[in-house]
């Protein structure tokens, strides 16, 4: 069992009770919700006559299915209209803080908690969306839930939880040049398994995340959950602490003194033990694309798609289901895969130093004919802010399609999507079979700075031979 | 509102293959929906609609099956309750596999659904027997940790605290946190955040 590591120390804090199945109840610091995994909670709250105790500490947004081209009401998709229409209903009714669209403040919601420093470190955060461990890169115990759990958080503030075990992934040494932390988290995928995770918490530490920014440990965190792990976290250091100050949530006053000093006391200590300790060498790390059907079957842009019996058994039934599905041929060079359509966006990389990393691409380039491409700000900040730093210009001067804040294509619950057996690269979080609306359609994961080098070439690139 | 589950005996579908993820499970478009009615017809949709009638959810001799028998990481990705919820509206009680999704896993507990693990060779051997012929029930027993079907019978696991939730009754958790209203207070009031961001607003 781990000891005096953070995930212990946050967990103990937040601690209830012991529940007669042996299980803890935790009491849930900051509960984030949407319109796809909410409606079903209120009208399971209101059938059981529950009360919602702490309204304040429930914050909402609309991002799954709202359109990115044309946000106007009402929706033309009716049940888009009907899910959101029910979400303001919701929030309206229980006193919850809701974050439309045209608010200022709208977005994807593991982009806009972090941005208003909702996202704290010390805390347990939980949202009906597995991509919730992006908030683990503050240092809190974050992870996605079902719905009739979204039920008994808005019922009791607290959840039955059995406690994870610890797993230190340590790495250290700087990365190369063209090598994000998207590519790290798919390398660390790649080694450790779609399911490795599975049973644990994930702390990432060690001098490559010391060194990232907060936008960076957040698209690390953000996949915890690809590797199995449903939560992955971040010690708390000067950067997460840079990064809050002066947030519309943060502390203000002496209250931020008491603030930094707390959080601090939180991060795991030098003696603390794990369950487990995994070590990786970031010199190893190339820019990484996937080529299959999970975020797992990832390779380095300079490799080619590896054979069966390159892998363990068990992994070959899925491998060989992924060559058909993707047609993709063992031992073929991933380099220079045909693309047809390329999304820039997503909880995993739709922040501002993602669009930045795509712009230097980009810029003074266009993209390849019958390419579509487009980039799809992670929130109405995150697009307020690009647009003041002219990179909206230098995307759409590129040919690239500049969009409203959502959730886009990464899981196409909106207008955008696939269609047919279009291969997409894309600075999303998934590629099983299907995810990006087209139920043929395929889908290479990589960083935004990759996709932008896809764009411009029409097919997969190294994105180290764009950069002057 | 006690609900046991200690066995479950019904006939087996089996669903063969590793990391089975949610989106096939049920595909993001039928997620646009502010009620989880009418949800079994989507289970497996596009799988369904690949395999043309074949896949095991279609074929008839399935129809009917309550415990389904799955491989290795079978739920992960999404924590769409969507995914549960369609295969238990399509009739499915119970399953079977080698692992399962952590997030997954929970939404079935809150739903009374256990989803049992036995080894690679005993899943296979299940998804084997019922193939062949599936009229064949499978008994699963929550309290002696065994699965038999057939002259087969096999240990089972799951984690002590959900097979008690099961056993006793308790695996809707929601009355047990409810009551605990006082001591929610207190935490709330012991965890100095929740002070700085009030202020902070």
């Amino acid at each position: 069992m781990s000891q005096r590591t953070l995930f212990d120390k946050v967990w103990d804090l937040h601690t209830v009770g012991t529940l007669p199945s042996g299980q803890t109840q935790l009491f849930i610091g900051l509960h984030l919700i949407h319109e796809v995994t909410s409606p079903q909670a209120f009208s399971m709250v209101r059938d059981r006559g529950l009360t919602i105790p702490f309204p304040d500490r429930t914050v909402a947004t609309v991002d799954h299915i709202i359109p990115t081209d044309n946000q106007s009401r009402p929706f033309k998709d009716a049940m888009a209209e009907e899910m959101l229409q029910e979400l303001e209903k919701n929030t309206a009714e229980y006193g919850i803080r809701f974050y439309n669209a045209g608010s200022g403040n709208q977005g994807i919601v593991h982009i806009i908690a972090p941005e208003q420093g909702l996202t704290q470190p010390g805390m347990t955060i939980v949202c009906g969306d597995s991509h919730t461990s992006t908030h683990g890169a503050f240092g809190a115990i974050a992870m996605g839930i079902g719905t009739s759990q979204v039920r008994d958080v808005l019922a009791s503030q607290t959840l039955a939880l059995a406690k994870l075990k610890v797993r230190k992934i340590e790495v250290n040494g700087q990365l190369a040049p063209g090598v994000y932390a998207k590519d790290v988290v798919l390398h660390i995928i790649r080694k450790l398994g779609i399911k490795g995770g599975v049973g644990y918490a994930y702390e990432f530490a060690g001098t490559t995340f010391e060194a990232m920014s907060m936008e960076e440990r957040m698209t690390v965190c953000n996949m915890a959950i690809e590797g199995g792990a449903r939560c992955g976290y971040v010690n708390p250091d000067q950067e997460t602490y840079d990064y809050l100050k002066g947030r519309d949530f943060a502390p203000k006053g002496e209250d931020w003194e008491q603030a930094v000093a707390w959080w601090t006391s939180l991060a795991s200590d030098d003696d603390a033990e794990y369950d487990d300790v995994v070590v990786f060498d970031a010199a190893n790390i190339a820019p990484t694309v996937t080529w299959g059907i999970t975020p797992s079957q990832g390779v380095g842009v300079d490799e080619q798609v590896p054979a069966p019996e390159d892998m363990p058994e068990d992994e070959q039934a899925l491998a060989e289901d992924a060559y058909v599905y993707m047609s993709l041929k063992p031992g073929q060079p991933m380099e220079g895969t045909a693309i047809d359509v390329c999304f820039i966006g997503s909880c995993t990389n739709g922040r501002i130093s993602d669009l930045r990393e795509a712009a230097k691409i980009a810029e003074g380039k266009h993209v390849a004919n019958n390419v579509k491409a487009f980039v799809v700000p992670g929130s109405e900040r995150v697009k307020l802010q690009a647009e003041a730093e002219g990179l909206d210009k230098i995307f759409t001067a590129a040919g690239f399609e500049w969009r409203e804040p959502g959730c886009s294509m990464c899981l196409a619950m909106n207008p955008d999507r696939l269609e047919g057996r279009q291969m997409s690269a894309s600075s999303s979080n998934r590629n099983f079979k299907g995810r990006q609306g087209s139920s043929s359609g395929r889908t290479l994961l990589m960083s935004p700075a990759m996709v932008a080098a896809a764009a411009i070439n029409g097919k997969v690139t190294d994105v180290r031979t764009l950069m002057t | 509102m006690l609900n046991e589950v200690k066995s479950i005996v019904g006939r087996g579908v089996p669903v063969v293959g590793n990391d089975i993820d949610t989106d096939r499970i049920i595909p993001a478009r039928f997620l646009k929906c502010v009620t989880f009615d009418g949800l079994g017809q989507y289970a497996f949709a596009d799988d369904r609609a690949a395999l043309a009638g074949q896949h095991s959810f279609d074929l008839p001799q399935y129809q009917g099956s309550s415990v389904l028998v799955a491989n290795n990481n079978f739920g992960c990705g999404s924590s769409r309750e969507h995914a549960p919820q369609a295969i238990s509206k399509w009739g499915i009680k119970a399953i079977i596999g080698e692992s399962f999704a952590e997030i997954f896993f929970g939404n079935c507990i809150a739903l009374g659904i256990p989803c049992v693990i036995v080894t690679h060779e005993i899943s296979t051997q299940i998804q084997a027997l019922i193939t062949a012929n599936p009229k064949l029930d499978i008994c699963l027993n929550l309290v002696e940790m065994t699965v038999s079907c057939e002259d087969l019978v096999a240990p089972i696991v799951m984690n002590e605290g959900p097979r008690q939730m099961f056993v006793t009754g308790h695996w809707d958790a929601t009355g047990q946190l409810v009551a605990q209203a006082k001591a929610t207070r207190a935490k709330a009031e012991s965890l100095p955040y929740v002070k700085w961001q009030l202020q902070a607003q």
